[in-house]
């Protein structure tokens, strides 16, 4: 149930971001999603693309630095209080979350929140008996 | 004014005649009684008796701070530790630093030469002197202490650090001199300024420098922003300490080396050879009157020339100029000796980065800065990808560099390869100061 993401490291500074999306669209990679996170000095690019495995091996192959983390897909209504029931549930079984971001589904029904816990299994295990859908990384990679 | 009239304007030939006499007894003792210097005498094929004239001395092989790092901490004393009564260290830890010893003796003769450089500095036992060189293992702090209360001043130990404290004693207690780093100088110049106080109206008179190279355009600066006589010292913890020489107040260009107490010479840093008079080159003491430490032909690494026209303050001791620069890597920053290899044993061993590091120096006002960039490794994220885990990284070695090293320096995370590589001797320091 959980899904593979794409973290790399990468300086803040022009070019950083171009040079990887060119390294990904040479290797005919489409990114579903992702988010940036930075500091004054260097950012954490983190992706979901539809071709994990070729993905890190490019990028490696140019030299950046890349890994693989784990992080949870969680479909939720597209409208108001959709990502705070989530959260009650989280907060009430004492789950912390490290970082999250969103993007809507193509339908426009749904979004999908991308999670990041330090104990996933757990995670996924609270979200389903609590009747949400975790969505599976196949699915995602495939949208 | 000079304090020891007596040594300090010896005719010529005179002086060369006492060098010629300290030396040859220098000699046969450390020949006599360390093992490194009887070693390397006899492989240059030299005997102490072989010195008969002062030029002689270019037959002794060079010590390098190598040397004194292989026999780390106490292996080239001449005396037992029963007679060292004072140890001081250069900056750096284990394996990097160099131990100095003193005798009694030793401590007199380095008091009567900071003496000797106030005095030089136009001061006399009515002043009151402001020493913020640091107190501890450097030997800045007590060095010019014990040559301030030799002289019958009235010393304030502030030491260093606690800028705002130190504005407040500037202005309360009213010394006429000071002591500190030149960058020091300036940051007290501007913080006292910031804190409204008038920093040209204080009672200094004079302000002795040294510890850090600096230049004519900075002592101007000093001297406008501080209302004083910026003068410049010099000395390293090998040799002694502060106090090897000291430009005086009449001259003002130069530092006149105390040459009872130690013979000077330049040499082409490559070749070794010996460099006339005025011409640029890397300065070799020979101390010819320590005891504990005796050091023959060392190589300092800083590069200046010697100035042989007499001053016309009436000492006939020979002048240095201002250092311009090391022939080495090692950088002064804030007054430390820091040498690239030491922040890369701190950045060695961390898994999340390369071993593939630049140094940034650079001058923000008045004070020296240091970035640390480090490339990142494969292994950045073996932990986590969150931003604090790596920021958190970056302060970690930051705070392992102040603990190893005594400096503030800021690390920053670069990406893999981009930073310069060099073929050969690594070039990894970009110094920014203007000197």
């Amino acid at each position: 149930m959980k899904v593979e993401q794409i973290s790399i490291f990468l300086e803040n500074k022009p070019g950083s971001l171009e040079n990887v999306t060119g390294i990904l669209k040479d290797a005919n990679i489409n990114i579903r999603t992702l988010s940036l996170a930075d500091t004054t000095d260097f950012g954490i690019l983190r992706l979901i693309v539809n071709d994990v495995n070729t993905s890190i091996k490019v990028l490696k192959e140019n030299g950046l630095r890349v890994s693989r983390t784990t992080v949870v897909a969680v479909e939720v209504p597209d409208r108001p209080g959709g990502l705070h029931s989530i959260l009650e549930v989280l907060s009430k079984n004492g789950i912390n979350v490290e970082y999250l971001y969103a993007f809507v589904e193509k339908s426009g029904q749904n979004a999908v929140i991308i999670f990041r816990f330090d104990a996933p299994d757990a995670a996924i295990d609270v979200l389903l008996k609590n009747g949400f859908t975790v969505m599976p990384g196949e699915k995602l990679y495939a949208f | 004014m000079i304090y020891n009239e007596e040594f300090e304007t010896l005719p010529r030939e005179v002086l060369e005649s006492l060098q010629l006499k300290r030396l040859q007894q220098i000699v046969q003792r450390v020949y006599h009684t360390v093992g490194f210097y009887r070693k390397t005498f006899d492989e240059a094929g030299v005997k102490p008796d072989d010195i008969k004239t002062i030029s002689d001395i270019r037959r002794l092989p060079f010590t390098a701070k190598q040397d004194l790092r292989d026999n780390y901490p106490f292996g080239l004393f001449t005396v037992p530790m029963s007679s060292i009564v004072r140890l001081h260290a250069s900056s750096g830890t284990t394996g990097r630093s160099v131990v100095v010893g003193y005798t009694k003796r030793d401590i007199d003769t380095w008091s009567e030469l900071m003496a000797r450089c106030f005095v030089a500095a136009g001061l006399t036992k009515n002043d009151i002197i402001h020493n913020a060189y640091g107190y501890g293992l450097f030997t800045g702090g007590l060095g010019a202490h014990y040559g301030a209360e030799k002289l019958g001043a009235s010393v304030i130990p502030i030491s260093g650090g606690n800028t705002k404290r130190q504005i407040m004693i500037l202005q309360d207690f009213g010394p006429t001199a000071i002591c500190c780093t030149p960058s020091y100088a300036l940051n007290l110049a501007e913080q006292g300024a910031a804190m409204g106080v008038d920093m040209q109206s204080l009672k200094l008179r004079v302000g002795i420098f040294g510890a850090e190279p600096w230049s004519e355009q900075m002592r101007d600066e000093i001297e406008n922003k501080l209302n004083l006589t910026a003068l410049n010292i010099y000395g390293l913890s090998e040799i002694m300490g502060p106090g090897v020489s000291m430009e005086c107040l009449e001259g003002r260009q130069g530092m006149h080396v105390f040459e009872d107490h130690f013979i000077v010479e330049v040499i082409h840093p490559e070749t070794g050879e010996l460099l006339p008079y005025g011409e640029e080159g890397e300065l070799v003491f020979t101390t010819i009157t320590k005891e504990a430490f005796p050091l023959i032909r060392y190589r300092t690494r800083d590069i200046s020339r010697l100035i042989a026209e007499p001053c016309r303050c009436g000492r006939s001791h020979i002048r240095m100029d201002r250092v311009t620069g090391r022939s080495d890597d090692m950088l002064i920053i804030r007054g430390v000796n820091v040498f690239p290899s030491q922040i890369e044993a701190v950045l060695m061993g961390v898994t999340e980065i390369e071993p593939h590091y630049q140094l940034i120096v650079d001058r923000s006002g008045t004070m020296d800065t240091l970035e640390v960039h480090v490339e990142v490794s494969e292994h950045i994220f073996s932990d986590s990808d969150e931003v604090r885990y790596l920021q958190k990284m970056e302060k970690r070695l930051s705070k392992d560099i102040k603990e190893y090293l005594g400096i503030t320096a800021k690390v920053k995370l670069v990406e893999p390869k981009s930073l310069q590589r060099f073929e050969g001797k690594a070039s990894r320091v970009i110094d920014k100061r203007k000197m």
